[in-house]
């Protein structure tokens, strides 16, 4: 490990290294502070300039300083005029906002920026000591244990994703598997499913599908209520960002406690920052004393820097399943992991073996992302804020031009343009319906590596003989099954048992 | 019928039309020495089909209830005429028109008027500010991804850089 530390600290202090962690960080507080953009359409943005740098460890930092950057700008406008900027973050308005109106924005700020660094930091030691230990693991497997794993990774975020609507989530997860036969694939060398299109012949965009899912319909709800874009109010006088001792010593615990169990929630496939955040927020309040319990929502430290340090060690757990097994545990890391695979990167166990430089050094540049926001965004917010001033009528073109802007440059072909606007309406009519899409993204990228390790396993078993033959995958198998059926099952029964206590009144 | 239950539907009939072609169009172009694999480029696609009726079955027939009220953040596109609905159509008319002009209009003035009419749509008319803003922003974009990022952007209309 001590090597791999090395090389990554060689890797990641590097100068251009050390500039995309600061650049990545403050791109992405400008553009997490405006209401409406959550991280996963700001790292779909910021893709093609990503790959456009070539180098893999330094795309990594720069878009995993982007998404660092993202939770701590949405935090801000969370905390200054109530409009999270992500999901993750709407837990943080609960005491955050009713703080600033007490006139404490200064104090809120500096809690949530501490509460982010410790959450951040910690969640980096965890995934440093989790990380090698679960690869080794990890090496143990083949291409069957490796097609079971990822059916149990889509239907965990089926099941976490769909809140309740499993089969929403899980048609949603096999339409993105069934995009991702479209084109002429690696593994049969024939074009499948083109309907004669040369513009499917390579299949659909990874970068077109990653902004029409999320930046296209994000900026269509934006548009279509302006509420959502509550700008011109961020530019009020934030002072006095001191926290006293007191207020340390009571949020110390919450900050551990928040950080590990943050964490493991964001090991989890398809659970994230966002439950993490708002599990943190009840356990805390559960915990808390009665007389602190009545502080929460109305502007409690504790009720603040719960879900702040729970939902940054969730970013930073999310990226283990990442890095050691190449599955995504949400769609924020299944963006980075589209993004790795456009870099000839294949993230897995091997790449601690065979890449060390890139493993270790998004590790260490997680350590000095959060340092840098620490240090670089405290002092800097009372400026950073005025962004919140910017009017909507200059943001949304703004943001439609680099959704569009994105598409193009990662493909160069116009007709990349259409299919975005297409597939940008389609994404919007469903989030509408109440859709999630996260799945569909999901599904879409793991479903080449899905269909090779199948068939590699068809191929070595000559047939469906692994199935039988390999326990850990019948019994990883059997897993994912009842990842769909029990949510479904349970929600089920919560219903009927609402609906008989409806009747009996 | 709700709208999760239309869309099921709609996605059902794409999953029939995949599934129609996975099954009985797909192998006939199979070179014969291909035939002898267990595994063929229509045996993954063939059981996601199978998956996918089922799950667009499972939304339809209703056996998942849905949300019954739009959650609060959210819009209730039941009412979408409450909302700036012509301002987004307006938006997207725009968007694709930009798709189409790109390359015959060239960057610069694509970009500039996409964004200016942009903020037009959506009320703004200082012009004297955004008009400046807009060309500037496409310049800078251009600039930078021209050659900081090194990727080619034709900047005037085809006509101009083609010598007419």
């Amino acid at each position: 490990m001590l090597d791999g530390i090395l090389i990554g600290l060689g890797t990641a202090f590097s100068l251009t290294n050390l500039l995309m962690v600061i650049g990545g960080c403050l791109i992405g507080t400008f553009i997490g502070m405006l209401p409406g953009l959550g991280p996963m359409s700001i790292i779909a943005i910021m893709i093609p300039v990503a790959i456009s740098i070539g180098d893999p460890s330094a795309a990594l930092i720069l878009l995993a300083g982007v998404y660092y950057g993202a939770i701590f700008g949405g935090s801000t406008s969370s905390i200054l005029i109530n409009a999270p900027g992500v999901a993750s973050t709407v837990a943080t308005s609960f005491d955050g906002y009713p703080m600033a109106r007490q006139g404490k924005a200064g104090k809120a700020l500096t809690v949530a920026a501490i509460a982010s660094f410790c959450g951040g930091t910690i969640g980096a030691v965890l995934l440093m000591i989790f990380a090698p230990a679960l690869a080794t693991v990890a090496l143990l497997f083949h291409s069957a244990e490796y097609f079971a794993l990822m059916v149990v990774g889509l239907s965990a975020i089926a099941a976490f994703a769909g809140s309740g609507q499993v089969g929403k989530a899980l048609l949603m997860t096999l339409l993105g598997l069934i995009m991702a036969t479209v084109g002429e694939g690696a593994l049969f060398n024939m074009p499948r499913f083109t309907m004669g299109i040369m513009d499917l012949q390579s299949g659909f965009g990874f970068i077109t599908l990653a902004m029409a899912m999320f930046a296209l319909p994000e900026a269509m709800y934006l548009i279509l209520d302006p509420s959502r874009s509550n700008s011109g109010s961020g530019s009020g006088e934030i002072k006095d960002l001191r926290i006293t001792r007191e207020e340390a010593r009571a949020i110390a615990p919450v900050i551990g406690r928040q950080s590990v169990q943050g964490f493991l929630i964001g090991v989890l496939p398809g659970a994230g920052a966002t439950i993490a955040s708002f599990l943190g927020y009840a356990v805390e309040r559960n915990i808390a004393s009665k007389a602190e319990q009545e502080q929460f929502g109305k502007g409690s430290v504790k009720g603040l820097a719960a879900p702040e340090s729970a939902n940054n060690a969730a970013c930073t757990g999310s990226f283990v399943p990442l890095l050691t097994l190449g599955i995504p545990g949400s769609g924020t890391t299944a963006i980075l992991l589209g993004a790795l695979i456009a870099l000839n990167v294949s993230p897995g166990p091997r790449l601690m073996v065979d890449e060390p430089q890139i493993f270790w050094a998004v590790i260490i540049s997680m350590y000095l992302g959060n340092l840098i926001l620490l240090i670089l965004n405290l002092p800097l917010i009372p400026y950073i804020a005025k962004v919140l001033a910017v009017p909507r009528t200059y943001l949304i073109p703004f943001i439609l031009f680099f959704t569009l802007m994105g598409a193009y440059i990662g493909q160069n072909n116009a007709t990349e343009l259409l299919i975005l606007v297409g597939l940008g309406i389609c994404a919007t009519v469903l989030r509408f319906a109440d859709y999630p899409l996260a799945p569909l993204l999901i599904g879409f990228i793991l479903g080449s590596m899905l269909e090779n390790n199948f068939a590699r396993s068809m191929q070595l078993y000559d047939g469906l003989g692994f199935l039988l033959e390999r326990p850990m995958t019948v019994g990883l198998l059997a897993l994912a099954v009842l990842l769909v059926v029990l949510p479904s099952y349970r929600a089920r029964r919560a219903r009927l048992r609402a609906a008989g206590a409806a009747d009996a009144d | 019928m709700a709208l999760d239950r239309w869309i099921a539907l709609v996605i059902l009939m794409i999953c029939l039309a995949y599934g129609y072609a996975a099954f009985f169009t797909m192998d006939a172009a199979l070179p014969p020495f291909m035939k002898h694999n267990p595994i063929w480029p229509s045996t993954f696609p063939k059981i996601l089909s199978v998956m996918a009726v089922l799950a667009a079955l499972f939304v339809l027939l209703g056996f998942e209830k849905g949300a019954e009220d739009p959650k609060p953040m959210d819009i209730n596109y039941r009412r979408l005429t409450d909302y700036k609905l012509g301002q987004a159509l307006a938006l997207l008319a725009l968007m694709t028109a930009y798709a189409l002009l790109l390359r015959p209009a060239g960057f610069l003035p694509a970009t500039a008027g996409f964004l200016a009419a942009g903020a037009c749509i959506l009320g703004e008319r200082k012009l004297h500010i955004l008009l400046p803003v807009a060309a500037l922003a496409a310049g800078v974009v251009w600039y930078l991804v021209q050659e900081v990022l090194g990727i080619f952007l034709s900047p005037w209309p085809a006509l101009l850089t083609n010598g007419g």
